[in-house]
């Protein structure tokens, strides 16, 4: 039997506010532990919640940007559930009135573009970090991240292979992104998925009983934990078995879903309006407040970069899928540098290095500016592409003009005929066999000799100009 | 007569004259609790050495002082769910027995600006569930008028503090008439003002939707004193009304002429005691003749209001109660082996029966398929309910009626039968669920207990309620009636 | 008919992470049963259509800026706690 795979995610995001969802502590991540509390968030008696507008804000821009309606007016709920990473023993979140409800995101895999719905995105807050005990004979409780404002995003269940919720986590992100409102760091855990995965024959329509796979610390897990579970409920529905509904958690060592615990009907959350806050109504003119605060998005840079530079689907796809990389290449051009060269070198030796050095581009003392100005230099002959790679190294790690490096390192390419000429002569006298292996046929002989030149002008001699004349000075021997 | 059962204005006039210091206030507060406490019982926790240090301290800075806060040097007790700074707040609740607050509930903050002396920590039912002060996790607070019978609650220590001149005033919590039932069986004057017009900020959670924090005084003047205090916006608080806040003392004008009295035939019915109905009519001929006039009306949904009470009251205070779960304060259990044993044995050794019975209630009422049932139904009825006080309170200018279909009731008479309590809130309760002010002034004696008359007003407008019940009281003498202890 | 049954009770009770002896949850139950009989006298009234009521205010839109304040020192958040390891609350084995 051929099966059809279903899979909806559910995205945490946390908010880059500079304070909590309802009170005023600090969001900073890796501060020692309790000390970004207060009797708010720690749910001592008697405290008040009191919204952040900017948590508010966040939502609002998040929800615009996935093409989502915005609630005309939104409330918070209780949801009730003890567990010692809660501190009032019910998380603030919302139920039946969330501020973004029917968006999209387009994405794209193996050149096929599919259209992915967002059921909903609602705000709640963080809970408190627990770590285990070795033996798991008790745990503790850091409350600092209790209370960071969160988004949860919920998508349809439009999604059908491991490759397509790839590409919407990196669309999703890319996008979150763009707008800032979230780091989306899945290390420091702003950005967290849970993915649920049924199977169903082709051509049903019903959907199969679905498992939850949690502990997906990547998007790569991601795609790994669903490629794995597709083909174990695969394997279990072809035996004649059934899928339980149960949560799952992908073991990156080991490479598969382990289960964690059977569902027993749905939990009993026993939500209801939280009586310590008010409605919130959102009129027309603070919908363009916020809208206004949207940038140019990536499938709009995308096809711009397309119809405006030329670039291919694929190359803008890449240099717009992270903002930092794309306003880089965007200034870039306005110092001059060639689109498409720009992008090769942004694609190819820049992200190379970010990905060896795990830095982001802002993090590099490299301006736009000196890379247009470095591929203006090879462009005009004054380095060759061989020093580029030494000049690009200087700017990559110390930053600096490329003009200024390549006149102090004396890097500037040696043009001069007379020059070449003269130090090709030397050589030549003093290889007179590798001149007979050319004339007997060798065409091997040749690329020694260019090797030779170019070590005696220390790499800096024109390839191009020493190619021509060392042809013209061996015919005449 | 002892320095602290004479009114505001009278002590302020002798603390200025010098005839008197704070020092000699604070001390005639603790005298009188050494007296009497052992009796009544209504202390959970003294803050005297504080208290007596900070009256010195006011004392040596009265020296050539002329600004002084509106409460200056007046003896204060607080009911135990209003969070103190430093200072031991239980609820009542064993549960927080050792629990010490690290910052001021906003009433506080104000409290402190004012310069009053914070006496001490007064019993209450546990989480103020409760109109009896039997459900405290410690002990049960005594009537002064007659100490076979509760104060009522379930701010019962804080009406028995006032009414046994152990402090000249408290403040109480009001979520089904706390306040005002606990004023009427005591003899005192205690305000449930607007829902939001007090913040909440620091008043342990019962029912989010209906508490609110009063003032309870022996007269209706020294109330306007100390609500003006504690009346106000708090940013801390997103419930609370950013509405300006009158000069109450300046509503205390005794003129009732042409005031329109709403009397609810409901209110008036069948469960009210007839000396309890002859004291309301009695006064509602006073009001007569100082120019009010009165009609009959009709609230028609407040049969139901009890049950809509306990319904919603209780599935708030389930999530609000949540939180004591033995993690980051409070008592914990060292019997629990794994965290589930831990919250449950922490939660039921720490809790009270009727606490566990209205938690047990809540958290029914909002679990899965029965929602619409009891808690969303309860909310639409809450709509009826408040409808009927809009439209009468359209025509009228107050609703009077009896505080309390009863006088005092002896302790443990009530404590057998949930609902037979329940029931004894049904004249307080409707006003929570529409979110009005209402007082509660001392009307008369029946068998020597004190009969509460109940002045109920619009939103926002206590002016007008202090109005009614100040003239009411100047031509009567009802609240100058004391205890015997 | 009974209202409530005892098992209810029970589930109720572990949602609300309360323990009861037998004897107490026959008790518990019967008080629930009769409470929950008085709260039926709701059914009289026709709610079709009617608004539920959260806030008897009509305040909208409370909202604070996103101004850091002064968190607590660690000590103080922990003051309360019964008890602690390494600035952090600790508390018994997750696992049952």
């Amino acid at each position: 039997m051929k099966f059809e795979t279903v899979v909806g995610l559910e995205v945490h995001v946390e908010l880059k506010t500079n304070t909590k969802i309802f009170c005023g502590c600090s969001t900073e991540f890796g501060a020692p532990p309790n000390t970004h509390t207060c009797p708010i968030c720690l749910g001592h008696p008697g405290v008040l919640p009191v919204l952040n507008k900017q948590a508010v804000e966040f939502g609002m821009k998040a929800s615009m940007a996935l093409n989502c309606q915005i609630a005309e007016i939104t409330k918070f709920d209780r949801k009730n559930y003890f567990y010692p990473d809660s501190p009032k023993a019910y998380q603030i979140s919302q139920f039946d009135k969330p501020i973004g409800e029917h968006g999209w995101i387009d994405i794209e895999v193996n050149g096929e573009k599919k259209r992915i719905g967002i059921t909903r995105i609602h705000l709640e807050e963080d809970a408190g970090k627990l770590t285990h005990s070795e033996y798991g004979d008790y745990s503790l409780v850091d409350f600092n991240r209790v209370g960071t404002p969160l988004i949860e995003i919920v998508s349809e269940p439009d999604i059908r292979t491991p490759e397509e919720a790839y590409a919407y986590l990196e669309k999703l992100k890319a996008i979150l992104e763009y707008t800032e409102v979230s780091d989306c760091k899945m290390e420091e855990g702003s950005l967290r998925c849970d993915a649920n995965i049924s199977l169903r024959p082709v051509g049903q329509e019903e959907f199969g009983t679905k498992a939850e796979i949690k502990n997906l610390n990547s998007f790569a897990h991601v795609r790994s934990g669903l490629a794995h579970e597709e083909i174990r409920q695969a394997q279990v529905l072809r035996a004649g078995g059934e899928i339980q509904q149960e949560t799952r958690r992908w073991d990156d060592v080991r490479k598969e879903t382990i289960l964690m615990r059977v569902k027993e009907g749905s939990e009993d959350y026993r939500y209801f309006p939280d009586p310590d806050l008010v409605d919130y109504h959102i009129d027309e003119a603070w919908k363009e407040r916020v809208r206004a605060t949207i940038p140019e998005l990536p499938d709009a840079r995308q096809a711009r970069y397309i119809s405006e530079l030329g670039l291919s689907s694929y190359d803008a796809g890449v240099l717009t899928q992270v903002k930092a990389i794309a306003d880089f290449f965007e200034q870039g051009l306005t110092h001059g540098a060639p689109a498409k060269l720009l992008a090769n070198w942004l694609m190819g030796e820049v992200n190379a290095y970010l990905k060896t050095a795990d830095k982001e581009i802002n993090d590099l003392p490299l301006t736009p500016e000196a890379l247009a100005k470095m591929i203006g230099l090879i462009e005009k002959g004054t380095i060759s592409s061989k020093i580029a790679k030494d000049v690009f190294k200087e700017l990559i790690e110390n930053g600096g003009d490329p003009e200024t490096i390549v006149k102090e390192k004396g890097l500037v390419q040696i043009s001069d005929e007379g020059e070449i000429r003269t130090m090709i002569i030397g050589i030549l006298d003093q290889n007179q066999p590798s001149i007979d292996d050319f004339k007997a046929g060798k065409e091997k002989a040749i690329g020694f000799l260019v090797g030779q030149v170019m070590k005696a002008s220390r790499g800096k001699a024109n390839p191009q100009l020493v190619n021509q004349i060392l042809l013209e000075e061996i015919k005449t021997r | 007569m002892s320095l602290i059962e004479q009114s505001v204005s009278a002590i302020h006039k002798q603390l200025r004259e010098k005839e008197i210091t704070v020092s000699d206030l604070v001390a005639a507060s603790y005298k009188r609790i050494a007296e009497v406490d052992d009796k009544v019982k209504a202390f959970l926790t003294l803050d005297e050495e504080n208290a007596r240090n900070y009256a010195k301290q006011l004392d040596e800075a009265l020296v050539g002082k002329t600004e002084k806060g509106i409460l200056y040097g007046l003896p204060i007790g607080i009911k135990d769910n209003i969070v103190t700074k430093g200072l031991r707040t239980t609820c009542a609740s064993k549960l927080l027995g050792n629990f010490e607050p690290v910052h001021d509930a906003t009433v506080m903050g104000k409290i402190r600006a004012s310069e009053a002396v914070m006496i001490g920590k007064l019993n209450m039912d546990e989480f103020a569930m409760g109109s009896s002060t039997e459900n405290s996790g410690f002990f049960r607070t005594r009537n002064p008028w007659n100490i076979d019978h509760v104060p009522g609650g379930s701010s019962g220590g804080s009406a028995a503090a006032v009414a046994a001149g152990e402090v000249l005033f408290s403040l109480g919590s009001d979520t089904g008439g706390s306040i005002r039932q606990p004023a009427s069986y005591c003899g005192v004057v205690g305000l449930k003002p607007t829902y939001g017009r007090v913040s909440r900020f620091g008043l342990v959670a019962f029912a989010s939707s209906l508490d609110q924090i009063g003032p309870i005084t022996r007269s209706v003047e020294d109330n306007a004193y100390l609500m003006q205090v504690i009346a106000g916006y708090d940013k801390m608080d997103s419930t609370s009304a950013n509405v300006e806040v009158p000069d109450y003392l300046a509503s205390l004008t005794c003129d009732v002429q042409g005031l329109k009295i709403a009397v609810p035939k409901e209110y008036l019915a069948e469960g009210v005691n007839e000396d309890v109905k002859n004291q309301v009519l009695a006064a509602l001929k006073v009001l007569e003749g100082l120019g009010a006039t009165w009609e009959e009306v009709s609230l028609p949904h407040s049969k139901y209001a009890v049950a809509t009470y306990y319904l919603l009251a209780s599935s708030e205070a389930s999530a609000n109660l949540a939180r004591f779960d033995g993690v980051r304060y409070g008592v914990r259990s060292d019997n629990g082996a794994n965290l589930i044993e831990m919250y449950k044995e922490s939660r039921s050794t720490g809790f009270g029966d009727e606490v566990k019975r209205r938690i047990m209630l809540g958290t029914f009422a909002l679990s899965s398929g029965y929602y619409d049932a009891y808690y969303k139904k309860a909310q639409q009825v809450r709509t009826l309910i408040k409808k009927d006080f809009d439209d009468v309170l359209e025509k009228y200018d107050v609703i009077i009626g009896p505080t309390a279909p009863t006088t005092a009731f002896k302790i443990g008479e009530k404590t057998k039968d949930p609902l037979t309590m329940y029931a004894n809130d049904i004249l307080t309760i409707p006003v929570n669920l529409a979110g009005v002010p209402a007082i509660s002034v001392p009307c008369g004696l029946s068998n020597g207990l004190p009969v509460g008359l109940q002045i109920i007003g619009k939103h926002f407008d206590e002016s007008t309620v202090y109005r009614v019940a100040h003239a009411f009281e100047q031509v009567t003498e009802h609240h100058k009636a004391k205890p015997q202890l | 008919m009974a209202r409530i049954t005892k098992e209810q009770v029970k589930h109720v009770a572990h949602l609300a992470r309360l323990s009861f002896s037998e004897e107490e949850m026959e008790l518990l139950t019967e008080q629930l049963d009769a409470i929950i009989g008085f709260a039926e006298q709701l059914n009289e009234l026709n709610t079709d259509g009617i608004e539920p009521t959260t806030h008897v205010l009509d305040v909208k839109n409370v909202l604070r800026e996103d101004v850091v304040k002064e968190s607590l020192a660690n000590e103080v958040a922990l003051k309360n706690a019964p008890d602690q390891q390494d600035g952090q609350v600790k508390v018994p084995s997750i696992l049952e």
